[in-house]
């Protein structure tokens, strides 16, 4: 046997200063040559504990071997049997928590790139037009209706029409993908050439894509069971925004974070001049949160122009969600992290915009009795700073249109939709999953519960016959 | 894609679209609203759906040209089509028999008063129209409110038809006069508090509908957020019909203005 190579391959990526002024992929992707390399370091081990790492329990040696032994479609064909959007995976999964921290060189501090590796492959797909074989699937003749794109809707299509039902994917915007769209900026995620390409298999795979159809408007889920469908997925993510309820809240050019990224990506005014939805973020930026959401707002906000970008987070480093990687590379593009920083107050200009903000510093806390340090302020340090605009990226909730208007569904405190393991709801025939079941959670989290109910709905509508 | 069937200009700069959209012209009731996107790459905005005809598959907006987006869609063609329409969104008018009822219209607000107005009527309330506009060229839809208004009043800045001043003035004689069981404001948000803090002493019930800024209308990205009775609602799921005497109207306005020097740069820049 080789000895152990702890020489991880590093993803090539644009220089900081350049890509904190352009929307280009920050990632530029592993070549061939890498990525053979990189494979090579795999131990395969009898028992990978990388697999019990991830969420949907990829077969990941497996598909590695095939990069090995220069069979990427062999590769591509692999991974699919668990995953039908490696290429976005690859991108957006927090691979440092999951696969890679199982890893078994993770201990020696060099785990094997699972996330570059699976990127890579998802990249091949899509450059080489692979589309999964559909040679073997006959039309059963039930109809199943799915509702929203994001990658829980997507899945659970990709599943269902495998198995020969015929899906309907009705989405509320006027473009397809949830976050993966309207959210996550371009320079993590590209639109045309990932998000729009793996929508365009699962078109070519033959699912019918209904946008500008907001469920519990135009149709209700109960007409819906009327019109002929089966089954109905919901999976309507959990995009309500929550705001701090702090004074200054509601004046000009303070933002929720889906309304900054969705002018910023679904309505493109990151092509500045071309685009006829409009962004103002002046000079100076804060972002408040620690998660994806904020970072992403933080960086897309540099990309747009502003000077400084400030991160308030009322905690620590240690306790930031977001991806350890985006907040490397956040810190590299010189984003200001104002850490312990809790916002008091938004003060305004005479006309109405935002002019400072007012914060008081923190300090954690002895652990409680969950172990967890719980910030807490420090008297009198309050502070001002001047800002031109603020984008608030707290968290989601549970958007409230399909409960409100679907008697009978269950939900908990919260809003959530209330589900089972296998995505089953109180009522018949009708499953949920992803965001709106969990709670903002993770892209992965949410195709594997879009997975899982696919094979559910599979069972339920076979039993019943 | 949504074909613009026939399109009438009613007024300087405002213009009476009829689309077809059958599955939201079956489904939309009095208060409704759509998002819509004139061409792939243009904003979205929301219109209120004036009129439908489910048995023809067909609703009408209404909107004046104030911005680059309502410029687009004034310059489609008949024949034309809409690249996006989603609806029908927001909670429809709460409709009751409540007695006499006063509808109070300022300028293109006229529109969407009209389906509530008639909608008021078939429950059986007395109806009470009051129209306002900056002259008599700007006053809209007075023929179609006509019908359902047991009585019709009109004030215009100019005298140049009805009584010369503002709306308030005769909502003002009107509830001098008699009791009055709801009222029903939509226009400018200057009008909309100046009729709310007119009844307020009484505690008329006072049902405003606002028109923030919007973008998905579906409680999405917050940006039509608006102060109710000091908590923050979002006026496309919430609303976007509220109880005036709660609104904050100040903080309304101030957010309507929050895009005005991007708009008019790009207004200029497309010339
Ligand atoms: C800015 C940002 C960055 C993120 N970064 C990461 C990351 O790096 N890694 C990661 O793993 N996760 C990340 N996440 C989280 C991840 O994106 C979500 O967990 C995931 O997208 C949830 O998927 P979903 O399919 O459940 O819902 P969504 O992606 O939210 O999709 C729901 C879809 O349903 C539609 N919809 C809602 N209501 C209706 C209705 N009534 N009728 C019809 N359609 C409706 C919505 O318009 C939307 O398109 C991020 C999230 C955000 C906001
Ligand atoms: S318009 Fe986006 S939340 Fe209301």
């Amino acid at each position: 046997m080789s000895p152990i190579n702890l020489n991880r391959a590093h993803m090539p990526e644009q220089e900081p200063n350049i890509r904190a002024h352009n929307f280009a992929e920050v990632n530029t992707g592993l070549t061939p040559e890498l990525a053979k390399q990189e494979a090579a370091r795999c131990l395969f081990c009898k028992k990978p504990t990388c697999i019990e790492g991830c969420p949907v329990h990829i077969n990941i040696p497996h598909f590695i071997q095939a990069i090995l032994e220069d069979h990427p479609d062999e590769a591509v064909r692999r991974i699919r049997v668990d995953n039908s959007l490696p290429a976005i995976c690859g991108r957006v999964c927090p691979q440092e928590t999951q696969c890679e921290e199982k890893c078994v060189l993770a201990k020696k501090g060099a785990p094997i790139a699972i996330g570059a590796l699976e990127r890579f492959v998802g990249d091949h797909a899509i450059r080489a037009c692979i589309l999964p074989d559909m040679s073997n699937v006959r039309a059963n003749g039930r109809k199943i209706a799915i509702i929203g794109s994001g990658p829980s809707g997507l899945t659970c299509a990709g599943e269902l029409i495998k198995f020969g039902y015929a899906v309907t994917v009705f989405e509320a915007l006027h473009e397809l993908g949830g976050v993966l769209s309207y959210g996550i900026p371009e320079f993590r995620l590209p639109k045309e050439m990932i998000v729009k390409c793996e929508i365009d298999t699962l078109k070519n795979m033959g699912v019918q894509f209904v946008p500008n159809a907001v469920i519990g408007k135009i149709h209700t889920i109960p007409e819906l069971q009327d019109m002929g469908y089966d089954a109905i997925y919901i999976a309507t993510g959990a995009g309500y925004p929550t705001f701090m309820n702090i004074p200054g809240e509601d004046l000009n050019y303070v933002y929720s974070a889906n309304e900054f990224l969705t002018r910023v990506n679904l309505m493109q005014a990151f092509k500045g001049d071309q685009s006829a939805t409009p962004i103002y973020i002046g000079k100076r930026v804060a972002v408040i949160g620690g998660g994806n959401t904020a970072l992403d707002s933080a960086r897309s906000a540099l990309r747009l122009g502003a000077e400084k970008v400030y991160i308030v987070y009322r905690r620590s480093e240690a306790e930031m969600p977001g991806r350890a990687e985006e907040i490397k590379h956040a810190k590299e593009e010189g984003i200001d992290f104002q850490l312990l920083t809790l916002p008091l107050e938004y003060l305004s200009h005479p006309n109405g915009s935002v002019r400072a903000m007012r914060c008081i510093r923190m300090e954690l806390a002895e652990p409680d009795a969950s172990g967890r340090r719980k910030p807490v302020p420090i008297a009198g340090s309050e502070f001002e700073f001047q800002i031109d605009s603020a984008v608030v990226a707290i968290g989601t909730q549970a958007n409230p249109i399909i409960a409100a208007t679907t008697p009978g569904l269950e939900t908990n405190k919260w809003g959530y939709i209330t589900a089972n393991e296998s995505g089953e709801t109180n009522l018949k025939n009708v499953f949920a999953g992803g965001d709106i079941v969990s709670g903002s959670a993770t892209v992965i989290l949410a195709m594997g519960a879009g997975r899982t109910a696919a094979g559910q709905i599979h069972e339920s509508l076979n039993s019943a016959k | 894609m949504f074909d613009l069937l026939t399109k009438h200009l009613i007024a300087p700069n405002v213009w009476r679209y009829s689309i077809r959209a059958p599955e939201i012209a079956v489904k939309r009731q009095a208060g409704h609203f759509v998002i819509l996107r004139p061409a792939a790459n243009s904003e979205r905005i929301p219109l209120t759906i004036v009129a439908s005809d489910p048995a023809a598959g067909t609703l009408d907006i209404i909107f004046q040209v104030v911005g680059a987006t309502t410029r687009e869609l004034a310059a489609l063609p008949e024949g034309g089509a809409i690249h996006d329409i989603a609806g029908p969104l927001g909670h429809p008018t709460h409709i009751e028999k409540f007695g006499t009822a006063v509808m109070v219209g300022g300028g293109v607000g006229i529109a969407p008063l009209l389906p509530i107005a008639q909608a008021f009527k078939q429950k059986g309330n007395r109806v009470i129209t009051i129209l306002g506009g900056r002259s008599q060229d700007f006053l809209i839809l007075e023929n179609d409110l006509k019908p359902v208004s047991d009585e019709l009043f009109i004030a215009t800045d100019d005298g140049s038809r009805g009584q010369k001043g503002l709306v308030t003035d005769v909502l003002k004689t009107i509830i001098s006069k008699e009791k009055i069981d709801i009222i029903v404001a939509i226009g400018p948000v200057v009008m909309m508090k100046a009729v709310a803090e007119l009844t307020r002493p009484q505690g008329i019930k006072t049902m405003v509908s606002l028109n923030p800024l919007m973008i998905d209308g579906t409680g999405m990205c917050g940006v039509c957020r608006c102060k109710v009775a000091g908590k923050t609602k979002f006026a496309c799921v919430d609303g976007p019909e509220f109880d005036g005497h709660q609104v904050d109207f100040d903080s309304l306005k101030r957010r309507l203005s929050m895009f005005k020097d991007e708009e008019k740069k790009r207004m200029e820049a497309g010339n």
